[in-house]
């Protein structure tokens, strides 16, 4: 592959995969603040007040970093992928700017009144700025998997006399069948990453007998709240998005399974490597006949393998995609588990004394970010060799004049300048967790 | 029809974002100076903690709107003038981190770092908005297919072969250094007591001089490089309005600082900003980008554009969307009006 290109492609994704580590505990912190907020409204108790502002102070770090870190993707499109800006920016202009519009102001205003505005606001006011954050939050998302979705299953366009794309129906852009499973499945795991940070803290608290009362709020509200988006990643929301790869990207499908020969009942690998040179997969672990149900949702059902389709058509880096696609379905697997075990013992109140159980959510809440950088590799590496799926090769799409030296240069910045706000954001991140949560605390502002 | 109303849309947003995010990137430039000790710092940043991240959502929302509108102005320019976009990025990355960060340890070396790193990256944010603005004017070398790639810099001279800072687009931003540093600390003036407030004024009124003789260097040499600019006035004399704002705005600014009228001086150094700018872009138009050499190679209003259906459907979002959006600003701005008072509550 040109040195240049490969640069472009490794600059975006890594810019992207450090932006996500934030925008994910956003999107699901900003429903558990709400939350807290209608349990205080409810209730009224202080109790969750305060700890809607602990939280709401780790958010602000964290919502912070996601914006610095989210300016350079929306510039990067015209930066480093000029040919398919140009091409392309005529259809997804649309929705990167209604998230502009539409989210972002809402969000970065309510915000300000969340944090700042407590003093100021009446308390229904300030649950509604808590609602206007998260539903902004969501939105975003929205918006910017309607615009992922285009390049995976492109509608609602003509191509013109030179082949350009010219948008025909900018409402088939919103209502995307690929985006609505790809916004739900994306929805739950970023509340599973709010809801294993929320339990982990709270577990932390309980094992160290601070902060007890709170520990108990967390661990309830992380666990329920979180058992409740392990099952709705796996079912309908995962099974769905399966559905539509196997329908509308085969080849991607058959490259995540590390599935090689076109065969009827073929099995289902759980682990084992991928050998694409021989075309076979290595120390296999499988599923007897699997395959067939998952895809088709009938045993014995036929599955085309790799060897169905030109090579010109397989995804680039099939053994970097196989394995994100099974590191995103076992996490997935094993969050079923951890948080249906706890989910068992909450409701036989015995959860916040076991002290093993509280472990394992500590461990664990690191692991949906896993999870959920594994799950976009999967869906963003399955799209190749294309960048626009069936549209535009990925080898078209970036800036014929910026050299790989510049664009060297630049990501060598950006992996210097995330390393550093890496630190200090886990660094002020862990005060705040140490300081823990207080009643009626004295806010000290800037 | 259609692309001027996105060309004069995107004008206005862009404008907006300069006079938002302008202020609390000239309150990061003067607050070394105005503000000495840890309250009167904190009362600065406090003045700004609530709006800036919204400001700087003006710079996105400008950006989705120009994406969607002129894919190939935006192709074109954001790659050709790939090394200094990226630094600006890393500079709003270090400004953002510098207010947010700076509360959440109290020691006497991570505030000060803190302080420098903000007041750092505004300037430099200012200079750089500056010599892009003079890019704009001065041209760029595209080709036929409404590419180019400029270095840093090269001879600095803008001649044929120009990198992206030279003697011109360096005094420009040396100019818009000034205008924020005056724009900031007004804003910081209008928001603030006592002696933070005498400081800023004090600043306010050095960088009014500063600003009147760059304004009338700048426009001088912006005429001579870029003969459009005469030829846009001249065919279309009714464009004399755009610069007579930025004159009754730089007047605007000495007459009510003089009365003590802290908010309306601010809001006349508003209008000189947008008045510059309506200037700038009234004088390149039709172009949005020009070429230097072939003139034909010039990115125009016509030849950016998307195709009309997309812009049709845009205005069907663009215009609710934005009510939306003035709504929240102006509500946000409600709430927060009135100078700070440093026990209010805050994170």
């Amino acid at each position: 592959m040109d040195s240049a290109l490969a640069l472009h492609r490794f600059h975006f994704a890594f810019t992207i995969t450090f932006h996500y580590l934030f925008v994910q505990l956003t999107l699901g912190l900003g429903l558990l603040i709400f939350i807290l907020k209608s349990m205080a409204l409810k209730t009224g108790n202080e109790h969750y007040n305060d700890a809607a502002r602990f939280w709401a102070k780790i958010f602000a770090v964290n919502f912070a970093l996601g914006v610095v870190t989210g300016i350079p993707m929306e510039f990067q499109f015209g930066t480093n992928w000029s040919r398919f800006s140009k091409a392309a920016g005529g259809v997804i202009g649309h929705t990167l700017a209604m998230e502009g519009l539409y989210s972002f102001f809402l969000e970065s205003s309510f915000l300000g009144l969340l944090i700042f505005g407590e003093k100021i606001l009446s308390k229904w006011g300030h649950w509604f700025a808590a609602l206007a954050v998260w539903v902004g939050s969501w939105l975003s998302g929205y918006l910017i998997i309607a615009t992922d979705a285009w390049m995976q299953h492109p509608l609602g366009y003509a191509l013109g006399p030179n082949g350009e794309i010219l948008l025909t129906d900018w409402f088939s852009l919103l209502v995307n069948e690929w985006a609505f499973w790809q916004f739900w499945h994306t929805m739950m795991g970023g509340v599973l990453t709010g809801c294993f940070i929320m339990a982990g803290i709270g577990a932390f608290y309980l094992l160290l007998h601070r902060h007890e009362e709170y520990g108990r709020t967390f661990v309830r509200l992380g666990v329920t709240v979180g058992l409740a988006a392990a099952l709705l990643a796996a079912f309908p929301t995962g099974d769905q998005q399966g559905m539509l790869v196997a329908r509308h990207q085969p080849v991607a499908l058959a490259a995540m399974e590390g599935h090689f020969e076109t065969a009827a009942s073929p099995d289902m690998a759980i682990m084992g490597q991928p050998d694409v040179n021989k075309r076979r997969l290595d120390n296999p672990f499988v599923l007897p006949g699997a395959l067939g149900f998952i895809v088709h949702k009938r045993w014995g059902a036929e599955v085309r393998g790799l060897d169905g389709f030109p090579q010109d058509q397989w995804p680039d880096n099939i053994a970097l995609l196989y394995y994100s696609f099974h590191v995103m379905v076992g996490l997935g697997t094993i969050f079923i588990g951890i948080m249906g075990l706890a989910g068992l013992f909450l409701w036989l109140k015995r959860l916040y004394t076991f002290r093993p159980l509280l472990w394992a959510l500590l461990l664990a809440s690191p692991l949906p970010y896993v999870a959920n950088t594994a799950g976009w590799m999967t869906a963003e590496l399955g799209r190749q060799p294309w960048l626009i799926y069936g549209l535009m090769r990925t080898t078209e799409g970036a800036s014929p004049h910026v050299s790989s030296g510049n664009t060297l240069f630049t990501l060598l910045g950006f992996m210097g300048l995330y390393t550093v706000l890496a630190m200090l954001g886990l660094l002020m991140i862990w005060r705040e967790i140490d300081h823990g949560p207080a009643p009626q605390e004295k806010a000290t502002g800037y | 029809m259609l692309p001027v109303i996105w060309f004069c849309i995107v004008a206005v947003m862009i404008a907006i974002y300069v006079v938002l995010d302008g202020f609390d990137l000239g309150a990061g430039i003067v607050h070394l100076g105005v503000a000495r000790t840890e309250n009167e710092r904190r009362a600065v940043l406090k003045s700004i903690g609530p709006v800036w991240d919204g400001n700087e959502v003006w710079l996105l929302a400008a950006g989705g709107t120009l994406y969607f509108a002129f894919p190939a102005l935006y192709a074109s320019s954001f790659s050709g003038f790939y090394l200094p976009l990226m630094m600006v990025l890393w500079l709003l990355i270090l400004r953002g981190a510098s207010v947010e960060f700076r509360s959440h340890f109290d020691n006497r070396v991570w505030k000060p770092l803190w302080d420098v790193v903000f007041c750092f990256a505004s300037a430099l944010l200012a200079i750089f908005f500056g010599a892009a603005l003079g890019n704009v004017v001065r041209g760029v070398p595209l080709d036929s297919s409404g590419d180019f790639f400029l270095p840093l810099w090269t001879n600095w001279q803008p001649g044929p072969n120009p990198g992206i800072l030279d003697w011109y687009t360096v005094t420009v931003g040396l100019f818009a250094f000034l205008t924020l540093a005056q724009h900031g600390a007004l804003w910081v003036a209008y928001k603030t007591k006592d002696e933070v407030r005498a400081r800023a004024r004090n600043v306010a009124r050095f960088a009014w001089f500063g600003v009147g003789l760059m304004t009338m260097l700048v426009t001088v040499l912006s005429f001579r490089i870029q003969p459009a600019l005469a030829a846009s006035f001249h065919s279309m004399p009714a464009g004399y309005v755009f610069p007579a704002l930025a004159l009754a705005g730089l007047v605007g600014v000495f007459l009510f600082w003089r009365r003590q009228h802290d908010l309306r001086a601010f809001l006349a150094s508003s209008l000189f900003i947008i008045g510059m700018l309506t200037s700038l872009v009234f004088g390149v138009f039709p172009n949005v980008l020009p070429s230097i050499g072939d003139p034909a190679l010039s990115l125009t209003v016509q030849n950016a554009a998307a195709p009309e259906y997309g812009l049709r459907v845009g205005l069907l979002w663009f215009i609710p969307g934005i009510i939306l959006a003035v709504g929240y600003n102006t509500f946000l701005y409600r709430k927060f009006a009135g100078k700070i008072n440093l026990d209010d509550g805050g994170h």
